[in-house]
């Protein structure tokens, strides 16, 4: 591809993702159709088959799975020029809202009414984020191994210190091991 | 400096999580409480922001507390203060995304087949789960007793209020009703409550 052409392509995604930015609410998830509909089925920049790998790759990297997603398509369409174009436009419209909004939200809390609001929004939230921990546990693989994991990732993160990375680390380790192990048992079976 | 603090936080707070969206929350409530940039109060009416406004999580709430902690720098003024530490806390959660996929997106089908990362994966999900479990905890505890653990607020209405509240709204989560509706179902219950003189 031409660097004039790469140009093209990279501000069309640009404005592609800024649009998805823009306007969806709740994160990386909520975006992928967006996604898909934009770059799938009106400008043809990659193929259906694409999305699948798209999403399990966003899943399987560190970080925001909307900005693994806008990195990885924009890498595909123009390479690396698109992939910032494309993440610089998913970026852009939250950046801009929440530094207006940071300007306010202070003063706001200064209001009674606004004060009411958040004390029952807090719990509202809780419900929230208690649902997200629901549907993790659902995606979770079940097993002894698992449990553990996730219990020894709670019971380490409510009553020491340990900095939350090396329970991560540690996790993924463990989980290589035993997955290692596994594969090695069913090849010898 | 409080320009570095915040791009090194949220670097590690992009390179360290798998999954996006709340699966950061664990990560986010230790790095600004371990620095003392947010109280869990004000962390979870952000996540109350930030659901309500477009863009993932992740980017909002670095925007949000660099804005606020570079605002508090002495040597420029706020605005630009606000604007340079959002900036910093922006890029320094995108960054390692970056770096990381644009390095796969060129071996990606060895990626995805590789043994590595699905053993990887079969313990960085289960250990997603547990810290969630645990910031649960720790926003449930803001939540019902923000004043440390007694029996003392088992005897206020704000207690009872709030977890009839919360209970209603996971039901209503749990039927899929769009979660910017139940914030705004909250909210106005909880203006109502606070006019009753339940919030004190």
């Amino acid at each position: 591809m031409k660097l004039k052409e790469r140009l093209t392509v990279a501000w069309r995604l640009f404005v592609i993702f800024f649009k998805i930015g823009a306007f969806t609410f709740g994160g990386g998830y909520a975006m992928i159709p967006l996604i898909q509909h934009e770059t799938v089925e009106t400008h043809h920049m990659i193929d259906e088959s694409d999305i699948l790998d798209i999403v399990a790759i966003a899943e399987s990297t560190p970080g925001p799975i909307a900005i693994n997603s806008a990195t990885f398509i924009g890498y595909q369409a123009a390479g690396v020029i698109g992939s910032l174009a494309a993440t610089f436009g998913v970026v852009l419209p939250s950046f801009v809202i929440i530094l207006l909004i940071s300007f306010f939200l202070r003063q706001f809390m200064e209001f009674a009414v606004v004060r009411y609001a958040f004390a029952g929004i807090r719990a509202g939230v809780l419900a929230l984020i208690l649902k997200a921990f629901v549907s993790m546990y659902k995606q979770c693989p079940k097993g002894a191994i698992s449990y553990l994991i996730a219990a020894a990732a709670f019971v380490l993160s409510v009553f020491t210190n340990i900095n939350v990375i090396f329970i991560i680390i540690g996790a993924g380790v463990i989980g290589l091991i035993t997955y290692l192990l596994s594969l090695r048992k069913e090849e010898k079976a | 400096m409080i320009f570095l603090d915040l791009f090194l936080s949220f670097f590690k707070i992009g390179a360290f999580t798998f999954g996006g969206g709340y699966a950061m929350l664990p990560l986010i409530e230790k790095e600004v409480a371990a620095h003392g940039w947010m109280t869990t109060e004000q962390l979870v009416n952000f996540v109350a922001v930030s659901e309500s406004t477009p863009g993932p999580f992740a980017v909002n709430i670095a925007t949000y507390i660099g804005s606020e902690m570079g605002g508090q720098f002495t040597a420029v003024p706020d605005w630009l203060g606000s604007f340079l530490g959002s900036l910093c806390a922006t890029f320094g959660v995108v960054l390692p995304s970056l770096i990381i996929i644009l390095i796969i997106a060129k071996c990606y089908l060895a990626f995805k087949n590789s043994r590595v990362v699905k053993g990887c994966m079969t313990g960085l999900r289960p250990v997603t789960v547990g810290l969630i479990g645990a910031a649960v905890l720790t926003i449930g505890q803001s939540v019902f007793f923000a004043q440390g653990f007694s029996l003392a607020p088992l005897k206020t209405a704000a207690f009872w209020c709030s977890a009839v509240l919360c209970a209603a709204s996971a039901v209503m989560g749990f039927k899929k009703i769009h979660p910017i509706i139940i914030i705004c179902i909250s909210a106005v219950v909880g203006i109502g409550l606070g006019y009753l003189g339940v919030w004190g």
